[in-house]
C-alpha cells in the first residue's frame, strides 16, 4: 500500500510510533538501571553507576528465586517435550471422529487463563495427595511444574505437530520392510526427523516456564520463584534494582535470539544441501550415468 | 450428595468417557469397520506404552481432573478440614450467590464491588483487544506482504526482544515511565503543556496502557502468519481492477486472515481478562480488577471454594468469548490454534 508520498510518510510515522511504544518503556527502564537516584529515574542523569547490579546479585531472595526458576524450567522441559511429542503422535493416529474431542481437550489449556490453571492444579493435588496419603507430593515446585506443563505441553505439541504433518510415512514403511523393529523406527527415523522441532519446543518450554507468573503464583504455595519474588519487590516500591534485572533479561534474550537465528540459518542451509545432494543423486540414477550415491 | 459423591463424579466422568471411546474403537475393530493396524501393532509395545502413559497423564491428571475438581469445589461450602466429607459437606450455590448478592449480612441488594470489577475486566479486555488489533494490523501486513527478507529479520528480532521480558517487568517499565516524577510527566511539564504532573496510574491509564503493551505481540504474530500465506498476486489483481486500498484490506486480506485475526483476538482477550501482574503493579488504589479479587479469595480470605467459584466464572466468560468469536468469524477451533 505504498502509493502516494503522503501515505508513505504516514506509514513511516506509524512504524516509528509503534516501535517507540514497543521498545521505549524497556529503554527507559534500562537507562534507570545505570542512573544513581534511589527511585528509578531517567532524566536528569545524575551519575553512572553499577551499584544496582551488585545489589541485585547480593539479594538472597532474588538469587534463591532464580535458582528455583531455573530448576522448574529444566523440569518443565523434561516433562513437556516428551508429553508434547506423545500428544502429537497420538493426534496423527487417533480416529478422525475422536480427534476433534481430543484436540479440544489438549488445546484447552492454551486458551485458559493462567490463574485458573494454577488454582485448579492446587485444588486437585491437595485433595488427591490427602486422599492417597502422598502428602509429600504436595510441594510448591512439583505443583508449579505440573501446572505449567499443562499449557506448555500444548505449545510443544503444536510445534511438533507442525513438523510431524510433513513426515513421509513411506520412510517408516521402508524401514519396517527392511526388517527394522518399531522401537528402532521410532529411535532412528522419527526422532531424528523431529529433532529441530524438539529443540525449538524445548527452548520455548524453558522460556515460557521461566517468565510465567500467573500459574506460578498460585501453584508455588509457600516457595518462591524469580517472578514471585519480583512481584513482591515491585509491590513494595520501585527501585532501580528491578530495572537492573530487566536489563540482564533483555541482554540474555537478545544474545539468545541471535544465537538461535544463526543456528536455524545453519540448520536450514544444511537441510538445503542434503536436499540438493539427494536430488542430484536421483537425477544421476535416472540418467543412468553414475552409481546411485549412498544417502 | 456428600463429598465422596463429588469426588466420584470428578474421577468417574472422565474415566467413563475414556472407557466409552475405548469400547467404541474395540467394537468397530471387531466388526471390521476400521481397517489397518491396531495401536500397539503400529507402534510396538514400548513406544505404545509411552504414548498411552504420557498422553493419559497429561489429559487426566494435568488437564481434566484438576479443572473438574475446581468446579466441584466451587459448589461446596467453606468448612474446616475436620468437617470435610462430613454431613455438612453438601453441594451448594452459596459461592455463586455471594458473587451476585454479597454476604448475607450486607444491606445492599447486589454485590456491586465484585460485579463492577467483573464488568470492568470484561469491558476493558474487549476494548484493549480491539485497540491492539487496530494497532497491529498495519505492521503485520507490512511485515507479511511488503518488506524484504533482511528488513523482516530485523523487525522480527525487534519484536521478539520485549516478548521474553516477563509481565511484571513490562508492567514495572510503565510505572517508571508514567509515575508522577517519570519521564512523560517531566516532558509534559518541561514543554509547558501542563502545570501539575498527571496522575496516570491513579486514573488507570497506566493499567490500560500496560495491558495493551503486554499483549501486543500476541496480536502481531498470529496476524503476521495469517497474512503471510496470502498470495501477493491477489492483492495485485485487486489493485489492477481499481479497488481502493481499504477495499483490498476489507475484502481480500481480512477474509483470508480471518483465522489469524480470531486467534489474535481470543489470545489478547483471554490474557487481559486473566492478567494478574499488570493490575497488581499498575492499578490505581480504587480500581478492582477481577483477577486480584480471585487471588484474595484464596490467600487473603482463605475461602477456597469461593475462589474456585470466582475462577470458574472467569473461565466461563472466556469460553463464551472464544465461542462468540468463532461464531462471528464462522471458524472452527482447529483453525485458530494453528
Amino acid at each position: 500500500m505504498t502509493s502516494g508520498p503522503l501515505q508513505r510518510i504516514l506509514f513511516a510515522v506509524y512504524i516509528v510510533v509503534f516501535f517507540l511504544y514497543l521498545l521505549g518503556p524497556l529503554a527507559v527502564m534500562g537507562i534507570s538501571a545505570f542512573n544513581t537516584p534511589q527511585y528509578p529515574q531517567v532524566w536528569p542523569i545524575e551519575g553512572f553507576t553499577l551499584d544496582w547490579f551488585s545489589q541485585l546479585f547480593a539479594d538472597q531472595d532474588m538469587m534463591y528465586g532464580l535458582r528455583t526458576s531455573l530448576w522448574i524450567g529444566v523440569l518443565v522441559v523434561c516433562i513437556s517435550v516428551p508429553i508434547g511429542l506423545a500428544g502429537a503422535i497420538v493426534m496423527t493416529q487417533i480416529q478422525p471422529r475422536v480427534r476433534s474431542a481430543y484436540y479440544l481437550v489438549v488445546v484447552s489449556p492454551v486458551l485458559t487463563p493462567g490463574i485458573i490453571i494454577g488454582i485448579s492444579t492446587v485444588v486437585f493435588w491437595r485433595e488427591f495427595t490427602t486422599l492417597t496419603g502422598t502428602r509429600f507430593l504436595y510441594d510448591g515446585i512439583i505443583l508449579t511444574v505440573i501446572g505449567q506443563s499443562s499449557f506448555i505441553s500444548a505449545y510443544c505439541m503444536l510445534i511438533i505437530l507442525a513438523r510431524l504433518q510433513r513426515f513421509d510415512q513411506a520412510q517408516q514403511e521402508a524401514a519396517l520392510d527392511l526388517g527394522a523393529t518399531y522401537p528402532q523406527v521410532f529411535r532412528h527415523i522419527l526422532l531424528p526427523f523431529l529433532q529441530p522441532a524438539l529443540f525449538s519446543a524445548a527452548i520455548l518450554a524453558f522460556l515460557s516456564s521461566f517468565e510465567n507468573y500467573n500459574t506460578t503464583t498460585f501453584a508455588i504455595l509457600s516457595d518462591k520463584t524469580l517472578t514471585t519474588v519480583l512481584a513482591g519487590r515491585v509491590r513494595q516500591g520501585s527501585t532501580p534494582v528491578i530495572s537492573a534485572l530487566a536489563v540482564i533479561i533483555v541482554v540474555v534474550t537478545v544474545v539468545g535470539a541471535i544465537a538461535y537465528e544463526l543456528w536455524k540459518r545453519r540448520a536450514d542451509a544444511a537441510a538445503g544441501r542434503r536436499l540438493r545432494a539427494a536430488q542430484m543423486a536421483e537425477e544421476n540414477e535416472l540418467a543412468g550415468t553414475a552409481e546411485p550415491a549412498a544417502a | 450428595m456428600g463429598a465422596t459423591g463429588g469426588l466420584t463424579l470428578v474421577f468417574g466422568l472422565p474415566l467413563a468417557a475414556a472407557l466409552f471411546f475405548f469400547a467404541l474403537s474395540a467394537y468397530e475393530r471387531r466388526m471390521g469397520l476400521t481397517t489397518g493396524l491396531g495401536f500397539f501393532q503400529r507402534n510396538g509395545l514400548a513406544v505404545g506404552l509411552y504414548l498411552v502413559l504420557a498422553v493419559g497423564f497429561w489429559v487426566f491428571f494435568v488437564i481434566v481432573l484438576p479443572q473438574l475438581s475446581m468446579v466441584d469445589m466451587s459448589f461446596r461450602p467453606k468448612l474446616p478440614p475436620a468437617q470435610m466429607g462430613g454431613p455438612k459437606d453438601v453441594f451448594t450455590l452459596e459461592n455463586y450467590r455471594y458473587f451476585l448478592f454479597g454476604s448475607t449480612t450486607s444491606t445492599s441488594s447486589w454485590n456491586w464491588i465484585h460485579l463492577k470489577a467483573f464488568a470492568l475486566t470484561i469491558g476493558v479486555s474487549i476494548a484493549i483487544t480491539l485497540f491492539n488489533f487496530a494497532l497491529c494490523y498495519p505492521i503485520a501486513f507490512h511485515m507479511a506482504q511488503s518488506s524484504g527478507a533482511a528488513r523482516l529479520r530485523i523487525l522480527l528480532l525487534l519484536l521478539i526482544i520485549p516478548y521474553w521480558v516477563n509481565e511484571i517487568l513490562r508492567a514495572f517499565a510503565f510505572r517508571v515511565l508514567l509515575s508522577s516524577g517519570g519521564i512523560i510527566n517531566k516532558l509534559l511539564l518541561g514543554s509547558g503543556l501542563i502545570v501539575e504532573p498527571i496522575d496516570f496510574l491513579g486514573a488507570d491509564i497506566g493499567l490500560y496502557m500496560g495491558l495493551s503493551y503486554a499483549y501486543l505481540l500476541m496480536m502481531v504474530f498470529p496476524l503476521y502468519s495469517a497474512i503471510e500465506s496470502l498470495d501477493k498476486n491477489q492483492i495485485e489483481a485487486a489493485r489492477d481492477l481499481g479497488a481502493p486500498w481499504w477495499h483490498i484490506h476489507l475484502n481480500v486480506v481480512m477474509p483470508h486472515a480471518k483465522p489469524g485475526i480470531a486467534s489474535g483476538c481470543t489470545l489478547v482477550f483471554m490474557l487481559c481478562a486473566g492478567a494478574l501482574a499488570a493490575p497488581l503493579v499498575l492499578a490505581g488504589p480504587r480500581t478492582l480488577w477481577f483477577t486480584p479479587i480471585v487471588y484474595d479469595r484464596f490467600y487473603q480470605a482463605f475461602n477456597w471454594p469461593q475462589g474456585a467459584a470466582y475462577a470458574f466464572i472467569l473461565l466461563i466468560s472466556c469460553v463464551v468469548f472464544v465461542l462468540a468469536v468463532l461464531k462471528l468469524f464462522r471458524l472452527s477451533l482447529g483453525e485458530i490454534t494453528r
